[in-house]
């Protein structure tokens, strides 16, 4: 089964949101400018009065791999790994999940998966255009 | 400006063997490396009093300086970024002796980083508080969990667009291997590959690496010692100049797992890198005689070739087929075999190929070098005599 997420102080609210099937990135209280990853202090403006915003969930893949040798950790097999730039300009590392192998180019959207301790993430699926 | 008596030279270069199971701690291995490059350049140990190393070292400075016999260190550093710090160490040996706060200045390293721990497989013993490691939060649970993994989702992009194929990064395997092959310190001596070797050579990450696409795994300890070119006319090899060393490193990217910033096609740290190289050392990487180039997987010395601007973006590979990087070529890569056929000491052999290049004492010397570029991503140096 597909590992936990590794839960810190500055993340937990990503992960939280996937649990309730919402995703989302950091968004900076003040000037509103979205962050992923996550981090303590806004690069922009430097408030650390964080909140977080609900994203389309749509993307375009612009990278992918599949981990081979060894083979992905904890996973019955290795998935398809995706670089996705999202429609917000963020880009987010997840799973495409597809019996046939991803395209760079491929419009994909949000879904989510459970865990081996029963927690969240988010991956993606082929928009059928 | 500093005095041309005062410039940082490198006077001594030390090695362990390079095995797949040294037998020993890497402790001792940091030892015998050390230990060798003082003999190297004919000093005593005990005058060492600065030192770096970078993430991932196991070798603390109060152990090396216990087995070392080191009286007193004044300056200490270890820096961040893994195997891309490698060189990054020569950019602050260069500024410990420049500035007068260090006389005798070690850099080292040491890793059983096969037959203690398997650098290549999944690292899932993280501390989410590990330094500079919060990207595996990011990868790990998408199955994302091995460096060649991080390497081929990062290099996509700029595969994608130039259209590399797998023929191509094969080239560049069998161009380190060739150099490996007469090598007699290379692990991979006598073992030159062809094109059709790597291309059945099984698949690491679809669909990007190949195993012989990958540096190995190595056990080994790597040292070199800099002083001023005042104290340096007095050691027993013929310094070689550090004529400029820089570092970049740039807003919202990382090293090996650099996706969330910039177009993913141009390398713009090792522009600026290599742009501020030029002026300071007086001279481009692409005119300097020897290229030792970080090598962890082959699509980084594409992407490196032009980041460190030997040829135009998108145009490394045709650099390559032209012949550009063989042994008998305009700016001739790693003649050591690189990390690829040499070892994989975490980038610091390729450190000392150079300098033994520069010194005219290298396995497949190239003739007359009087210069070599040392690049790992985020920092160069230019070296000379």
């Amino acid at each position: 089964m597909r590992p936990d997420p590794i839960k810190r102080i500055d993340t937990a609210f990503f992960w939280e949101a996937c649990e309730q099937r919402k995703f989302v990135v950091q968004k900076c209280e003040p000037c509103n400018t979205l962050w992923h990853p996550p981090r303590p202090m806004c690069p922009k403006c430097h408030s650390i009065e964080k909140t977080h915003q609900r994203l389309t969930g749509r993307g375009v893949v612009i990278s992918w791999v599949k981990q081979v040798r060894p083979a992905s950790y904890g996973f019955e097999s290795s998935p398809f790994v995706i670089l996705v730039e999202l429609d917000e300009g963020l880009r987010i590392v997840s799973n495409l999940i597809s019996v046939s192998v991803p395209v760079i180019g491929d419009i994909v959207e949000v879904d989510f998966e459970k865990t081996i301790g029963g927690k969240s993430v988010p991956i993606f699926k082929r928009v059928v255009v | 400006m500093v005095s041309s008596f005062q410039k940082a030279c490198i006077v001594g270069i030390g090695q362990t063997e390079f095995s797949k199971a040294s037998g020993r701690s890497e402790q001792q291995l940091a030892a015998e490396a050390i230990l060798a490059a003082c003999f190297d350049a004919g000093i005593d140990p005990a005058s060492i009093d600065g030192m770096t190393t970078f993430s991932l070292d196991h070798s603390d400075e109060v152990d090396v300086m216990r087995s070392l016999g080191c009286e007193e260190i004044k300056y200490t550093t270890r820096l961040p970024q893994g195997g891309a710090a490698s060189v990054s160490t020569i950019v602050h040996a260069k500024n410990a002796v420049e500035s007068g706060i260090c006389d005798t200045f070690l850099i080292f390293r040491a890793m059983n980083e096969r037959s203690q721990y398997r650098f290549g497989q999944p690292h899932h013993s993280m501390s989410p508080d590990a330094h500079s490691s919060t990207f595996m939060e990011w990868c790990f649970p998408f199955g994302a969990q091995t460096p060649a993994s991080w390497e081929a989702l990062s290099c996509g992009p700029y595969l994608h667009k130039y259209g590399i194929t797998s023929e191509d990064l094969g080239r560049i395997a069998v161009t380190f291997r060739k150099a490996a092959s007469t090598n007699p310190n290379a692990w991979f001596y006598k073992k030159p590959i062809t094109l059709e070797d790597h291309q059945s050579s099984r698949w690491i990450v679809e669909p990007t690496l190949r195993l012989l696409d990958c540096c190995q795994e190595s056990d080994g300890g790597v040292a070199i010692i800099i002083t001023r070119a005042d104290k340096a006319k007095d050691c027993k090899q013929t310094p070689v100049q550090i004529l400029g060393a820089e570092y970049s490193m740039l807003f919202n990217h990382e090293i090996i797992s650099d996706f969330y910033q910039g177009d993913l096609i141009r390398t713009e740290n090792s522009e600026i890198v290599a742009d501020r190289l030029t002026a300071s050392a007086g001279i481009a990487p692409k005119d300097t005689d020897v290229a030792m180039i970080y090598d962890n997987f082959t699509p980084q010395v594409l992407r490196q070739l032009e980041g460190f601007k030997y040829c135009g973006i998108g145009e490394a590979n045709d650099y390559i087929k032209d012949g550009n990087l063989e042994l008998d070529g305009k700016t001739p890569l790693s003649p050591n075999g690189g990390l690829m056929g040499e070892g994989y000491i975490h980038g610091m052999n390729n450190i000392t190929e150079g300098v033994r290049q520069m010194r005219g004492s290298a396995a497949n010397q190239i003739k007359n070098a009087k210069t070599a570029m040392l690049a790992s991503g985020v920092a160069g140096a230019i070296i000379g005599v």
